[in-house]
């Protein structure tokens, strides 16, 4: 079979391609997820099969944030710096309960998901996810960037609104929050 | 051991109470004659090291009288014998003298109680937070901070896809 010297195509399309198939990701690992994110990089998982095996550590040469762990309020303004500095295109997967909802640090320190400061494409649910569940979070990313990518990121240009949650239905006022000690040598919990 | 009580009861009296609890000695002094006690307990007693400075917020504590309490945990490098040093402060102002010039370890550990509880070291060379983040108001180990905390963690601006 005779291949031709040129093919017919759209730009997106051929953008996407080459984008899709080579994500860098930007480990921001803070926590127990980022061990199963470097059990995935590494030859077992091996996410080199799906063209994301080169990790940086520099924002500037990413195009993919991998949030694996909880994210406290210090670290918030340190997260967002991070996220500017990545050139365009760039997408955002929150690997792990805590990075997409806090987990069970429910804490005055702990952030309640990191969409509510960033924008996040892909959710991973988990703690921690496993491996493949992680390479299947990036396939997903190469779905929606094969879907919906434009040469010129115009699609980013459209989504101009906070993406994050609403506030949530059930959020308690702070003085409602607080465990009334009750009696400790009966260790019965009084409430008034 | 008898040679510790027998140092503090003849140099300070009434003032220094003991308490045995589980073989763990502990003393109650008051915060005015901390420094001496330290010191006496440093040189002369041989307490030569400052394992732990701890604090304590006795809020709705059954039978508590103060407040907050700082504990110094010291060891005797020569023998392994422990004491326990307690400091009981209370509010408006809850000040304790810091024991940096006896031990330069105590610098981040009274930061760290600073931070938490809001105890201020009189002549601490840098008490500044240690943990939380500079801007933060709140002493959060406090027991009438709320767990959740009032709204600090979400303080911050969102940053969309159009301006990034």
């Amino acid at each position: 079979m005779k291949f031709p010297d040129f093919i017919v195509t759209r730009l997106d399309w051929l953008a996407n391609q080459a984008r899709a198939n080579s994500l860098w990701p930007m480990p921001f690992a803070t926590a127990c997820c980022g061990i199963e994110l470097m059990s995935t990089a590494s030859s077992r998982y091996d996410i080199a099969r799906f063209g994301s095996e080169a990790m940086r550590f520099s924002p500037r040469q990413c195009d993919l944030m991998l949030v694996a762990g909880r994210v406290v309020m210090k670290m918030m303004p340190v997260l967002q710096r991070i996220w500017l500095q990545m050139p365009e295109p760039k997408w955002c997967i929150s690997m792990g309960a805590c990075a997409s909802s806090g987990g069970v640090f429910d804490t005055y320190a702990v952030v309640q998901g990191i969409d509510r400061f960033i924008p996040v494409d892909v959710y991973v649910p988990g703690c921690p996810p496993r491996p493949e569940q992680l390479i299947r979070s990036i396939l997903d990313l190469q779905d929606k960037i094969k879907a919906t990518g434009t040469v010129n990121a115009r699609e980013f240009a459209a989504r101009s609104t906070y993406e994050g949650p609403t506030s949530l239905a059930k959020q308690l006022a702070p003085d409602e929050t607080m465990v009334v000690p009750g009696d400790y040598s009966t260790a019965t919990r009084l409430r008034d | 051991m008898p040679d510790v009580q027998r140092f503090l009861t003849d140099r300070f009296g009434d003032a220094v109470t003991r308490t045995v609890f589980r073989d763990n000695v502990r003393y109650v002094v008051p915060a005015h004659r901390l420094i001496e006690v330290m010191t006496l307990l440093k040189t002369e007693a041989g307490f030569d090291y400052l394992a732990e400075i701890a604090g304590v917020d006795y809020l709705h504590y059954p039978n508590a009288t103060d407040r907050y309490g700082v504990i110094y945990g010291l060891a005797n490098t020569e023998t392994a014998e422990r004491v326990f040093v307690k400091v009981l402060v209370n509010d408006p102002d809850p000040r304790v003298p810091t024991v940096y010039p006896l031990w330069k370890g105590a610098d981040w550990m009274e930061r760290e109680v600073f931070d938490m509880f809001g105890v201020v070291f009189d002549g601490h060379p840098d008490l500044r937070r240690i943990l939380m983040p500079e801007e933060f108001t709140a002493y959060p180990l406090r027991k009438d901070y709320p767990l959740r905390g009032r709204g600090e963690r979400h303080n911050f601006a969102p940053v969309n896809r159009a301006e990034s």
